[in-house]
């Protein structure tokens, strides 16, 4: 700060609240509309204060679902989402910081050619190939099942190209050191590497969850049996368009639920989530 | 780059880039060439006759009239969204590299929505405008204004185009803030001592310095905009009404999923996986040759 200009100051404040206070508005009435009978919202207009049925609501989504609507209980998709998200952020960094200490600490023939078809695949998100993708995912019988929902979203770059470019920066004395006392390729990777990668690691981890339990086209695609929906699809089937009733109270406590674990692990790691999210742009 | 020193080569290196080269194979590679060989093909409607066609897919889906629509459908989206999230995030950043007090608070609170999925983002905002029961079509309704994005197109657009902003200012936020905050304290000093206002600083001091970052995140903005706001479309509008949302992402699937027009939407497919490439050698190429300190 060079001086001091009072409404200046004021008015950024202001921004800034405002701007928060939009974001906190819809998320506050999604709230209410949590915690009341679905005749209460029926009335118009709708209530602006939390009400009794927040607790009756809750588990009825947990362990049955939206009455009426063909899906599983939210319990059910949860578990899920969770499966998917855990699955995605632990296989993309396994296989990606494997393939990147190959690539980074061996000369072998057809290296560069490996390296260049993996990094293609960062130009081309599941969204422009989703038939033909759906189409190899049916013919292996993976349709229903967690591996079909989650290897396929594994097949991107990100991940290798940063364990890369961290992997270079590791000082060549470490790995000169580790072979004159002898160790081999993979000793030197488990006792030297991994551990240097931890933050790395760590950062990836907390965007990779948020990206694994955000996603909605490939699990729409995939999963045709209600058992098998995620969270976030599974919102959307409770919603049928048009002007079918919908019970708002459900699906709002069902939306609440869904949005929570990431924006738990977004408040609670902030340090991580901010630290891989500039990294997987550059 | 490569290192001094390396490992003898044997067979591991191999079989440590093999699972993720077989995963690149199997769900990449023969998926794009299928898209490729297919946008060439015609096929009936029960997969009994395929007929090899050139190109003529292609012209096809440039003489229809719903395609180009949903292209400009799709260039009307990306430029609101990108130039909405780009200008809010720039001011909402400037406004916390200012404030001292809460400077902290603020940045997580407004970080914090990138956690939000669009889909669900969508949910909300359908839930606070649904004309029967939304708090905030009924406060439009009080003042005069009649809002129903199910029959009225540029409305429906305004709802998915605010979805759509929820996780991309947060993320335009952090990067400007970032930005901001890499300026040296100097220069900012110098400006003010020669008795330049804080508008002004900005504008001549911190703007052009942001502009690698500016054009660095216009890029991802229309990345996102063109193919992460599928969820967006689906969850709140379905692409209508009449097709005034239909982007290209969303009539690739719709084509291909609803309409069972293979060799079609392997065509569209291609023309995406054009747009993404473009898109990308024009980030690493112009962009960052152009914009320079």
């Amino acid at each position: 700060m060079v001086e001091n200009r009072p409404w200046l100051t004021f008015f950024c404040h202001a921004m800034l609240i405002a701007s928060i206070a939009a974001v906190a508005f819809p998320l506050y009435i999604a709230f209410v509309a949590s915690t009341h009978s679905a005749e209460r919202m029926l009335d118009i207009p709708i209530p602006l204060l939390p009400g009794t049925a927040a607790w009756n609501n809750y588990a009825t989504v947990l362990a049955h679902g939206v009455p009426g609507a063909s899906t599983a209980p939210v319990g059910r998709m949860m578990f899920n989402s969770l499966v998917m998200a855990l699955s995605i952020a632990f296989g993309k960094i396994t296989i990606s910081i494997l393939s990147a200490f190959a690539i980074v600490y061996f000369r072998f023939p057809l290296k560069n050619f490996f390296f260049w078809m993996i990094f293609i695949t960062l130009m081309l998100p599941v969204e422009v190939r989703i038939l033909p993708t759906y189409k190899v995912v049916a013919d292996l019988g993976l349709i229903d099942t967690y591996a079909g929902l989650t290897v396929p979203l594994i097949a991107s770059a990100t991940a290798t190209f940063l364990f890369r470019q961290f992997f270079l920066t590791i000082p060549d004395e470490l790995m000169e050191a580790a072979r004159i006392d002898g160790a081999s390729a993979l000793r030197f990777f488990w006792d030297v590497v991994l551990p240097l990668s931890k933050t790395n690691i760590a950062a990836l981890f907390v965007i990779l969850f948020i990206y694994g339990w955000n996603q909605y086209l490939w699990p729409l695609l995939v999963t045709t049996q209600e058992s098998m929906y995620t969270t976030v699809i599974g919102i959307r089937r409770m919603i049928p368009g048009g002007d079918a009733s919908v019970d708002w109270n459900l699906v709002m406590a069902t939306a609440m639920l869904a949005l929570a674990p990431p924006a738990l692990v977004v408040l609670l790691m902030q340090r991580w989530f901010v630290k891989g999210l500039v990294d997987t742009e550059k | 780059m490569e290192k001094r020193t390396q490992f003898p080569v044997g067979w591991l290196p191999y079989a440590l880039v093999a699972p993720q080269l077989a995963i690149t194979l199997v769900f990449f590679v023969w998926p794009a060439g299928q898209a490729l060989w297919q946008s060439l093909l015609v096929q009936d409607a029960f997969g009994l006759n395929t007929e090899f066609v050139w190109l003529e897919n292609f012209t096809v889906l440039f003489a229809d009239e719903t395609y180009l629509e949903s292209f400009k459908v799709t260039a009307l989206f990306s430029v609101l969204v990108a130039t909405f999230a780009l200008g809010i995030a720039l001011v909402l950043a400037a406004c916390c590299d200012h404030v001292l007090r809460g400077a902290k608070v603020y940045q997580t609170l407004i970080i914090w929505p990138y956690a939000i999925a669009p889909a669900i983002a969508a949910v909300l905002w359908t839930f606070m405008f649904n004309p029967t029961i939304g708090i905030l079509a009924y406060g439009l309704k009080s003042v005069g204004y009649d809002w129903n994005h199910l029959l009225n197109g540029g409305q429906a657009m305004t709802l998915v185009v605010i979805s759509a902003l929820f996780k991309q200012i947060p993320y335009n936020f952090l990067f400007f803030l970032a930005g901001l905050q890499s300026i040296p304290k100097s220069l900012i000093e110098a400006a003010a001592i020669d008795g330049a206002g804080p508008v002004r600083r900005f504008l001549t001091i911190a703007f052009p310095l942001l502009s690698p970052t500016s054009f660095f995140l216009l890029v991802v903005n229309l990345v996102y905009a063109f193919f992460d706001t599928f969820g967006i479309i689906d969850a709140a509008t379905q692409g209508g009404p009449s097709r005034s949302t239909t982007t290209l992402v969303y009539k690739v699937y719709r084509d291909g999923f609803k309409g069972l027009d293979l060799g079609g939407s392997a065509a569209q497919s291609v023309i995406l996986m054009a747009i993404v490439i473009g898109l990308t050698v024009a980030q690493f190429r112009y962009i960052e040759r152009k914009v320079q300190y």
